[in-house]
């Protein structure tokens, strides 16, 4: 089987983030990581893979520095990666950021793509369901499981009242949630083989996609103005003195919680 | 009045979920609100007073085994035909998996700008988004077409304003690639009395701190006697305290209640990702450092097994 999986750089979400003075994401004096969920979605394409054959290619669209995160993603087992490279992509929205994908996407002609079910920067979750509106392909999202049986995926997928199994036949999109699996960790000699697998590099005249669809030109909605939220203040902080429960229901009720 | 679509989320045995009612009182404030039902047959009549009550003036409704039975393409592929017919004003979804997922179909077929996770919609369509864990907050319009948002749960206070309207069946006409993904099984998973995460005015969660499953107890205890959701920390759900879909996260749900109370919660910003907008915060650890205290309103530093109790009873006597 013939796998991508969609992999996007992102800043840490563990640390302070912002935007820049564009409105896009702050990147420059950002430490930026593999997006969490993209783990996951790799993981799931190793196990296919090991149990079914096949190939699995990394596809990422993003800056030059974005070359990192490849590296880190095929260092887990992948075979090799497409990277998306334009200066125009710069300010793309979701719209357009599916339009470049789906066209990347073509030239690599996938049984199965699969993608982390949110990234932890936009945290949008609408991309697996954009690029299969796209190619015209099944979207099974937001899976906490994933079977292959041949030519057919299973997935089930968490709702508020239970879960749903949802089934479709290849080629489709699949999501995936962090309950899925346990991402390996690179090991050392996975590491030094990600050095040498190959990574094409793609720009938008390879995809027959115009710098003026893309890009801040060619964006569908734009960010007007963005500002720090102000720092909550700490509110009063009390010690239990064996009263603290009480304590607790006091302001709770001078707030008109009780 | 140009109409506003609103998407309709309710249960599966048909109880209107709050985030509509919320967005209908959105909707009234931009335009003549139009509710879009998609379901099982019969979801429409089932719903149509409640739908009326927070002032639907009209009710469309797509329904049936082949809206039912699939993904969410055949969803968007109906409502995309119905925003073509009507010109809406805007389209508003909620801000969850489905509501977003429709959203970003529904913005493609159109080529018209998506906004997710509003928690305000002006009349001149500027929307306001926090970003970022809740560090930033981003103001954002679209630029082609007309706004498609999905705005979060809790955003606002829905208010009633008595309408009475005519339920209209859409005509469903799909692409063959709108049937690809088909539901086989629904299940339906036990459900106590106590209202949905991310829906609720009051949740209580509980972190590491907590200590394990059964301790759990306390947390949920607290939750019921406020009328509240439970929710739990990552650390908590990774350490098998706690079912998953209650994590609340930077990798779970996003909550904003009027309430959120943290036991044994350190605060992380994995955690905080998940409630820092909530309107007050109370948190109970026994480390003073915690950094959960850098947000609350009200913090006792001490131990949660003695001081959740203690708080259980007093609440008790009091009612």
């Amino acid at each position: 089987m013939n796998i991508v999986v969609l992999v996007k750089q992102v800043p840490d979400s563990g640390s302070e983030r912002n935007l820049a003075g564009d409105n896009t994401v702050e990147r420059q004096s950002a430490n930026n990581v593999i997006n969490e969920m993209d783990e996951y979605a790799i993981e799931a394409a190793l196990k296919i893979q090991e149990a079914h054959g096949g190939e699995v290619t990394i596809l990422t669209m993003g800056p030059e520095r974005a070359t990192e995160s490849i590296r880190k993603a095929l260092s887990m087992g992948p075979d090799k990666a497409v990277h998306v490279l334009d200066d125009a992509l710069h300010g793309s929205c979701a719209v357009a950021t599916s339009k470049v994908l789906a066209a990347a996407l073509g030239t690599l002609n996938p049984d199965l793509i699969i993608a982390g079910a949110e990234s932890t920067d936009g945290r949008v979750q609408v991309m697996p369901h954009m690029i299969a509106e796209r190619l015209g392909v099944a979207a099974l999202t937001g899976a906490r499981k994933l079977t292959v049986d041949g030519g057919t995926l299973t997935i089930e997928r968490q709702t508020e009242e239970g879960y749903e199994v949802v089934t479709a036949a290849t080629p489709a999109v699949v999501s995936v949630w962090d309950t899925i699996n346990e991402p390996r960790y690179p090991s050392f000699k996975g590491i030094m083989a990600a050095k040498k697998k190959p990574v094409q590099t793609l720009a938008l005249a390879d995809l027959g996609v115009e710098a003026g669809e893309v890009g801040f030109a060619g964006a569908t909605s734009e960010v007007v103005e963005h500002a720090k939220r102000p720092a909550r203040a700490g509110g009063q902080k009390v010690a239990d003195d064996g009263n603290g429960g009480v304590a607790l229901v006091e302001y709770l009720s001078s707030e008109k919680f009780v | 009045m140009a109409e506003v679509l609103v998407l309709v989320e309710a249960t599966r045995d048909f109880t209107v979920k709050k985030v509509t009612l919320e967005l209908l009182t959105l909707a009234r404030t931009l335009g003549s609100p139009s509710a879009v039902v998609f379901g099982a047959s019969g979801a429409a009549a089932a719903l149509a007073d409640k739908l009326g009550e927070y002032g639907a003036e009209k009710i469309y409704a797509g329904e049936g085994d082949e809206i039912d039975g699939h993904l969410v393409a055949p969803k968007a592929t109906t409502l995309a035909a119905l925003v073509k017919r009507v010109q809406p004003a805007a389209v508003l979804l909620p801000s969850t998996q489905e509501g977003k997922e429709i959203a970003g179909r529904l913005a493609v077929k159109l080529d018209n700008g998506l906004l997710t996770d509003v928690v305000e919609l002006t009349a001149d369509g500027v929307a306001t988004q926090p970003a970022f864990a809740g560090q930033v907050v981003v103001k954002s319009k679209v630029t082609r077409g007309i706004p498609i948002a999905t705005v979060r749960p809790n955003s606002l206070t829905p208010t009633p304003a008595a309408a009475s309207p005519q339920v209209e069946a859409l005509e469903i006409s799909l692409g063959a690639a709108d049937t690809l993904a088909k539901v086989v099984d629904r299940v339906i998973e036990q459900k106590g009395s106590r209202p949905e995460l991310t829906e609720a005015s009051v949740v209580v969660s509980g972190g590491r701190g907590v200590g394990s499953g059964d301790n759990f107890k306390l947390v949920e205890e607290l939750a019921d006697l406020l009328g509240g959701a439970v929710g739990a920390s990552r650390a908590a759900v990774d350490s098998g305290f706690y079912p998953h879909q209650f994590q609340v996260g930077q990798t779970g749900k996003t909550v904003s209640p009027q309430l959120y109370i943290a036991l044994g919660i350190s605060g992380a910003i994995q955690h905080r990702a998940g409630m820092q907008t909530s309107k007050t915060i109370v948190a109970v650890n026994k480390d003073a450092e915690a950094p959960i205290f850098e947000l609350a309103d009200y913090g006792v530093v001490g131990d949660l097994f003695k001081v959740v109790p203690q708080a259980a009873e007093e609440i008790r006597k009091r009612k």
